[in-house]
């Protein structure tokens, strides 16, 4: 039986809020992807999420846009990040990474395939961002199979009659994209966020991570009042770009630096957990 | 033979999950896809509607032109010495293309479901000039994405989007050009869910946009069968259209696939399917996943989209229908393609035999046409796509003929 990283990890922040780190996997280039990742454990993120670069991000925004192109133009494909988590497993057996991308990469990798070699490179979960229940029967066999979550999405456009179909196949958490929107523009008030999370929670045992548009500390703090997990992407993403930009020697530095600065915002979120 | 079944017609598709075969489907963002059944309701209920049928043909007709002429090119047929060759005057429409047979019924559609805001993206700019010809016609404000590269190559329709009071937007992104358009349409419609409707320009996309648009379109089909019955007394022996996305071509093949009549897709070679610059995505691609369809792409081994080329930006796009990809598997259409340089070839043939400056777009369809009618007996009928006019190609053909202006 293949561990649980996922569950074992959410068992352990019990009611404290957890934070998800992001980063394209192989930007700036494949070589420094395994410290990146080390370096965002290390400022304490709480789970990994590694995104799979691919030509046509129609879900992401100008960040993470050109995270994709940075990590293309460093020559990284589906078998690249899969190598760069391996080399990131090496030591450090116990963060789950959870795989965000999109269909194509995966679909001419051949499904069983990418899903054999993921969960053999230490991955445990996997976000498709273009899949939705409609499309997904053919990766829920052979992901399961391999042991790993497949991760749901649920959007400000998901209505009660929805929920239901985005939930029969979710496991792992619900992941809750808190603006209609690409990721890293718009951000969700907090009344909203608490609303959505109110809500899912009272359709799901699943816990409930929240991203899209969490840019800043203080933001993040916000929204770990009401979420299980804050998913913090782009502006990890900017981080990496603005070092390489200017060709910063210690990229990996930056990002724990900035990392630590949010994961220290969401632990503190709501002082009654921390004591 | 008498006693068999009669075949099963082809123009039944898409099944319920917007599937032709292993193609089509709604591959997109969860965000999008209570919208996506929303148009598939909406559209389900509009195409049912007498009302809306009328509203839709009675602006066909009297702002649009419709019905578009077939006209048999006499010169044209008599140059190449072969088949009898009748175009199908779609670029005598208002603005200049097939397009707005499109365009006309999704805004219309997009009114009736009280959507107050209009996206479009472009490649030669057809679509763009169409659709937002359609929503100063109904007072909507409308933004069209394009290519940055496509706003060089084709000056004048953006101007004209903007003399129509559209908002063009430029995209930098990828190979700046129609497929990158499209990403930023798609980022638009996921950030303004409530409000927006996304006129798509081609038959692709996300279901129902495959089936609507093709339904949409097929009234060239539909009249052009009717006219060559007309005129001829019978079918033709062969249909010919221009293949980017694939709009012109499936109204014209789609009422024609349960007849005995041969049907060929033309493509854009570029510089030649030999090299890396071209769009011949039914030639070349391979099955893959891109704006909400699984179809054919030109993509790499690790499922990246490759940068395509083609002179003519209506048909520079890596993918292509499902539909197309689906009659291609299945052998009912035939696809074939023409370089830069045949096509421009066919530009300039009829322009002096007949008078008439086609679109770069189906002057790819007249070089193939160009090929075969020579092959062919006199008695025997081409039935050609002229889906838009060469006014907008001017300077893009100038600078391939080494012309100053």
């Amino acid at each position: 039986m293949k561990r649980d990283r996922l569950a074992e990890r959410l068992a352990a922040l019990g009611s404290r809020p957890g934070l998800v780190a992001f980063a394209c996997g192989g930007d700036p280039s494949p070589e420094l992807g395994p410290r990146i990742l080390a370096a965002m454990v290390k400022g304490g993120a709480d789970l990994i999420e590694v995104g799979v670069p691919f030509s046509d991000p129609m879900a992401d925004g100008p960040s993470i846009q050109a995270g994709n192109r940075r990590a293309l133009s460093a020559g990284t494909t589906l078998r690249g990040v899969l190598d760069l988590v391996a080399r990131f497993r090496r030591d450090d057996d116990a963060t789950p990474v959870v795989l965000m991308g999109y269909a194509n990469p995966v679909l001419a990798f051949g499904i069983d395939r990418f899903a054999v070699a993921a969960a053999r490179s230490g991955v445990d979960g996997v976000i498709l961002v273009d899949v939705p229940p409609e499309e997904s029967a053919p990766f829920l066999g052979p992901v399961r199979r391999a042991g790993l979550h497949w991760i749901r999405l649920a959007t400000p456009t998901t209505d009660d009659r929805r929920l239901p179909h985005i939930l029969s196949d979710a496991s792992g958490f619900l992941y809750h994209v808190a603006v209609a929107g690409v990721t890293g523009v718009k951000s969700a008030p907090e009344a909203q966020v608490a609303a959505a999370v109110a809500q899912l929670k009272a359709a799901t045992v699943l816990p409930v991570a929240v991203g899209f548009g969490v840019r800043t500390p203080a933001h993040a703090r916000t929204v770990a009042r009401h979420a299980d997990l804050v998913v913090v992407g782009s502006a990890v993403v900017d981080v990496i770009g603005n070092a390489h930009a200017r060709g910063a020697n210690d990229i990996p530095g930056e990002v724990e630096r900035f990392v630590a600065s949010l994961a220290e915002a969401v632990r503190t979120a709501r002082p009654e957990v921390v004591a | 033979m008498a006693d068999r079944d009669p075949a099963p017609s082809l123009r039944t598709g898409p099944d319920a999950q917007g599937r032709f075969g292993d193609f089509g489907g709604r591959w997109v963002a969860e965000t999008l896809m209570p919208l996506l059944l929303e148009v598939e309701a909406a559209w389900n209920a509009a195409r049912a509607d007498s009302a809306f049928r009328a509203e839709l043909d009675g602006l066909l007709r009297d702002y649009v032109g419709r019905p578009s002429p077939l006209y048999h090119a006499p010169r044209l047929s008599a140059e190449l010495g072969g088949a009898r060759i009748y175009l199908k005057r779609d670029e005598l429409n208002h603005t200049g293309a097939h397009k707005i047979n499109n365009c006309l019924g999704q805004v219309l559609l997009a009114r009736r479901m009280g959507k107050r805001r209009i996206i479009a993206e472009t490649g030669a700019g057809q679509h763009g000039v169409a659709t937002a010809t359609v929503a100063a016609r109904f007072g909507l404000p409308c933004v069209v994405y394009m290519g940055a590269r496509d706003i060089e190559r084709q000056q004048p329709n953006v101007f004209r989007m903007r003399l129509l009071g559209a908002d063009v937007r430029p995209v930098r992104t990828g190979s700046a050009t129609l497929k990158d358009a499209m990403n930023e349409a798609l980022r638009d419609w996921v950030s303004n869910p409530h409000d927006t409707f996304y006129v798509i320009g081609t038959a692709a996309g996300p279901h129902p946009y495959p089936a609507m648009v093709r339904d949409l379109q097929c009234v060239i089909g539909e009249e052009a069968r009717a006219q060559i019955l007309a005129a001829e007394g019978r079918l033709p022996d062969l249909c010919v259209a221009a293949v980017g996305g694939g709009s012109n071509a499936i109204g014209l093949f789609h009422p024609f696939l349960d007849d005995p009549v041969e049907l060929v897709g033309v493509e854009a070679a570029g510089r030649g399917l030999h090299t890396a610059q071209h769009a011949a995505t039914l030639a070349a691609g391979t099955p893959g996943v891109l704006h909400g369809n699984r179809t054919l792409l030109l993509q790499d081994a690790d499922g990246q989209i490759r940068e395509t080329h083609s002179i003519s930006a209506g048909l520079d796009y890596p993918g292509v229908g499902p539909e197309h990809a689906w009659l291609k598997s299945i052998g009912r259409v035939r696809y074939a393609s023409a370089t830069d340089d045949e096509a421009l070839a066919a530009f300039q043939l009829l322009a002096r035999t007949e008078g008439i400056l086609p679109a770069l777009e189906p002057a790819h369809a007249l070089a193939h046409v160009m090929r075969v009618a020579p092959r062919m007996p006199a008695d025997r009928i081409i039935l050609m796509n002229l889906c838009g006019r060469g006014d907008k190609d001017i300077f893009t053909v100038a600078r391939a003929l080494g012309a100053e202006l």
